[in-house]
């Protein structure tokens, strides 16, 4: 099928369609053993004891194993390893995991885990970040010394000066809630003892396998190589599938390895809910000062971020809410304070968005709010301080090297909806209808992949056989999103054949290199920026081979239509017969593409540096009716305009779209995880609750393509960008048709008072 | 005691020690129709979902015993034998309703059932009729476009 034959192309769509895509869960061994995690009824307390001795004497019970067990390393982390394979000295919060049963069945195992006996001495529980972070609070680490994970800062121009040039100073706080990735698979892992090589083969629910092998290898003292992960089809991830999916592996390959049989360990959804890491809730204190002209002269913010009981990438997510703090805008003057807490809360890690969804509520309400004060419309408040083509950022960086297309995005949204038209026709609590109407719009701007956070690079292979069939491995995992098509249509694209001869081949980390994970909408950008300098390895392999009989340089040589060709399309090689004949010339039509991040950089003292190699941009707006008696929120329709580069693969690129915008308009209208006592309450998802069709509205996307110079194809990112501006549009459309704002999450509006002559949010 | 079963047009004599087990467990490791997920086990998300007798079931909290002498669907029932996919399935691969996947076999079902007894729907009644599958990739949209697609292959029925 060539690519623009179909409007949409997956490799795994008719697996998935037919029901024969075999997921962790799907995967069946013989000889299985079944293993369930065991939880305790503590918040914070010390272990004194963990008593297995009546679940291990249940019939079908093989063994229960605690931390005692684990041959290698307990504690592992991507910052600090501080988190627990099982919990061995203290339990830091209602998830932490003391012990596994491992059983002949799944049933046997549940119900010995609830003869697993904790004896543990309480301690007092903290699950306010503020107090947390008290010099007497009770400390969730003591070795760490204090509750405070980490802080960043922004120190940028003479934030005094700044308030003094100022007319007004708005300053509000703000809250959002811990929220759940939700992804409809649950956490799942099977291991494998391979009989031949003692190799453990994983298979399971991740988003990084890289990681995962390494907690595994650590957890059992292993080397790398002993550990074979898998790819498996992944039921969703949404950022949620690192590390606790990865911790989910290392139990259930240690089992296998001490057992030696195959072990399978699927996550019940109350279990998931109650274990894995969550998006950070945020307090954001935030003072702007604003001229009657219009601009920002200064931001003065701090930022308390609740990592709950262990660090997870906390200082990273919170790193990205720094260098954003001041959203799409240019701000002089800015002093920034973000600090990541440890509290007895449930753990908090990264989730798309990864930080820019908290501030961005925020930021796109700050500036609405400004511009009334200013008496401009907050379209008019964003054109006087959003970025423009060489514009510098809060951090220094100078925006130059790709399109700025801030003001492209914001006018494609503009125009597609009407805004100003219907802007007018809000009613701001006004009018004798019971269903107030709003429309709000929101935008921002975001460092595209990991940036200064970490190491960033990525690796393809291609192999091509002597028929002409190819095999594409790219160390990027497929989590739903469409990667791995993705890929495959780079690959066919930059060799000029067609897509058929690709076979995407199942990943492993046994043969790939460690490219790191699948996250911060890196894969494309960075996959696929293995695959092209892959591709054009191969193609001057090819070349080279070719030249001679084309009768051309190699340089000369090029690849279209299924084949090679010289400089005219008269001598021409069909792909299949070009790679016969390299196996007889005993040349390997073999590439190994390596892309590197280009250079970032960050002084975390004054929080300046070129924080992020490229950057992208996004707006969305949203219409909404509010009943006044019942305070029932109805999105009526969204429209989105997000630069993405280019779109490879664009039915996926609007679907990620698409399913941003629902996941935010469920992060600003219904979503919370919900805690007494830090014992979490919404454990499955009837009490915890995604947005369902009818809660969303119809929308329209609009791709925006400026093609990225620094990307070897062109393309950026979507996954995240899709999912950080919905909320706040909505905030601002609630607003609009309430004449009310809201400055915590989620949005719950009760019954509205009776319209009055001039009440609250008459002009 | 024994007892029947259809599965996708087969008859299937259940096991007396099987009456008892759910019926997305018989499903999935009795007969290996792994389509149907068990992602909530409480009924609340969709993904177990099959058809009996042509409506849509979530199965995660029922029993085998419960379904004697019925008519189940699964996904694995709705492709022709040949392995060509059924219109809908294919409206579903063309308008890149798939992401993940995980819910897909359910909401392909759920859907199959709406264009049986309505193959004319408005999008706010497919809305409607999909509205106990959640999905957390795709907004729904693509779904919704692709169940609207695919109605026109569903015969229209004669007025009452």
């Amino acid at each position: 099928m060539s690519k623009s034959a179909a409007k949409c192309w997956r490799n795994d769509a008719y697996a998935k369609v037919t029901g024969r895509a075999k997921f962790t869960d799907d995967l069946k061994f013989a000889n299985v053993l079944h293993a369930v995690p065991v939880y305790s009824e503590f918040v914070h307390a010390r272990i004194v004891s963990i008593d297995t001795a009546a679940a291990e004497q249940a019939t079908g019970v093989v063994r229960v194993l605690t931390a005692r067990d684990v041959p290698g390393v307990n504690r592992f982390g991507q910052i600090i390893r501080d988190y627990r394979i099982f919990a061995d000295d203290k339990i830091r919060y209602y998830g932490d995991v003391v012990a596994v049963v491992v059983a002949e069945t799944r049933e046997i195992a549940i119900h010995a885990a609830q003869l697993v006996e904790v004896n543990a001495e309480a301690l007092p529980a903290v699950l306010d970040p503020e107090a947390a972070m008290l010099p007497d609070a009770p400390l969730v680490h003591e070795n760490h010394g204090s509750n405070i994970v980490n802080t960043h800062v922004v120190r940028r121009g003479n934030v005094e000066e700044g308030f003094k040039q100022a007319d007004f100073v708005i300053e509000e706080d703000f809250q959002t809630q811990t929220i759940e990735h939700a992804y409809m698979e649950t956490e799942a892992a099977v291991c494998v003892p391979r009989s031949t090589d003692g190799v453990l083969e994983v298979y399971g629910s991740m988003q990084h396998p890289f990681s995962t092998r390494r907690f595994v290898a650590v957890c059992l003292g292993v080397a790398l190589s002993e550990v074979e992960v898998i790819g498996t089809p992944m039921g969703g991830g949404f950022g949620g599938k690192d590390d606790t999916a990865a911790v989910v592996c290392a139990r259930t390959a240690l089992a296998a390895k001490l057992l030696g049989r195959p072990v399978k360990m699927v996550y019940r959804r109350d279990w998931s809910m109650r274990e894995s890491y969550k998006r950070h809730p945020y307090r954001v204190h935030y003072r702007m000062g604003v001229t009657k002209a219009g601009a920002i002269t200064a931001v003065q913010c701090r930022i308390v971020a609740d990592g709950g009981a262990y660090c997870s990438v906390t200082p990273w997510v919170t790193w990205r809410s720094t260098v954003q703090c001041c959203g799409p805008y240019v701000v002089a003057n800015v002093h920034c304070d973000t600090f990541g807490v440890y509290t007895n809360n449930v753990v908090a890690g990264a989730m798309r968005g990864f930080g820019s969804p908290q501030m961005n509520f925020v930021i796109e309400q700050m500036v609405e709010i400004a511009a009334e004060r200013v008496g401009i419309s907050g379209i008019e408040f964003r054109r006087r301080n959003m970025v423009r083509q060489g514009s510098v950022t809060i951090t220094g960086q100078k925006l130059d090297g790709h399109k700025v297309a801030m003001e492209q995005a914001l006018d494609t949204v503009l125009s597609e909806i009407s805004y100003e038209e219907k802007l007018a026709r809000c009613a701001h609590g006004q009018g004798d209808d019971d269903e107030l109407y709003g429309i709000g719009i929101a935008m921002s701007y975001r460092g595209v992949s990991l940036g200064a956070e970490g190491v960033d690079f990525c690796a393809a292979i291609i192999n091509a056989q002597a028929d002409g069939s190819i095999l594409l491995e790219v160390g990027v995992h497929e989590n739903g999103q469409g990667a791995e098509s993705a890929m495959a249509l780079i690959c066919a694209e930059e060799l000029g054949v067609n897509l058929n001869r690709i076979r995407y081949r199942r990943s492993s980390t046994s043969n790939i290199p460690d490219s790191g994970t699948t996250v911060a909408s890196r894969g494309t950008i960075m996959g696929g920026g293995a695959v092209a300098l892959a591709a054009r390895e191969l193609k001057s392999k090819i070349a080279e081979a070719f030249c001679a009989k084309l009768g051309c340089a190699p340089e000369e040589v090029r690849f279209k239509v299924d084949g090679i060709c010289g400089k005219t399309d008269g001598e021409r090689i069909g792909f299949a017969d070009a790679m016969r004949q390299m196996w007889q010339m005993q040349r390997f039509p073999f590439a190994l593409g390596t892309f590197k991040a280009p250079r970032v950089s960050w002084d975390e003292h004054t929080g300046q540096g070129d924080a992020y190699f490229t950057w992208v941009y996004g707006c969305q707006a949203v219409e909404l009716t509010v009943n006044r008696k019942t305070g029932k929120v109805k999105l009526l329709h969204a429209v989105a305009a997000h630069d993405v580069g280019r779109a490879v693969n664009p039915e996926m690129v609007r679907g990620q779209i698409y399913g941003g915008m629902a996941m935010s308009a469920g992060y600003g209208l219904h979503e919370e995880v919900k805690a007494h006592g830090g014992k979490m309450t919404t454990l499955n998802l009837n009490t915890y609750r995604i947005p369902r069709s009818m809660d969303l509205p119809e929308m329209k996307v609009i791709l925006i393509e400026n093609p990225d110079p620094v990307s070897p194809t062109g393309a950026k990112s979507i996954g995240e960008p899709a999912n950080e501006i919905l909320a706040p549009a909505i905030a601002n459309a609630i607003s609009n048709a309430t004449g009310r704002r809201h400055f915590a999450l989620p949005i719950r509006l009760g019954a509205l008072p009776e319209p009055t002559m001039c009440g609250e949010g008459c002009k | 005691m024994q007892m029947k079963l259809q599965v996708n047009g087969r008859e299937i004599d259940v096991p007396a020690a099987a009456l008892d087990k759910r019926i997305v467990e018989f499903l999935r490791e009795d007969l290996d129709l792994t389509g149907a997920k068990n992602a909530c086990d409480i009924g609340a998300c969709g993904a177990c979902t099959v058809l009996v007798n042509e409506e849509p079931n979530r199965i995660c909290i029922k029993r085998v015993k419960d379904f004697g002498g019925q008519r189940i669907l699964t996904i694995e029932g709705l492709v022709a034998p040949d392995g060509t996919l059924h219109p809908l399935q294919q409206a579903f691969v063309d308008c890149g309703a798939i992401q993940c996947g995980y819910c897909t076999p359910g909401m392909v079902l759920t859907a199959h059932a709406l264009l049986l007894k309505n193959p004319r729907p408005t999008r706010e009644q497919i809305r409607h009729a999909i509205f106990k599958n959640l999905c957390r990739c795709t907004g729904y949209q693509q779904i919704i476009d692709a169940i609207e697609q695919a109605a026109p292959h569903y015969p229209a029925r004669a007025p009452a």
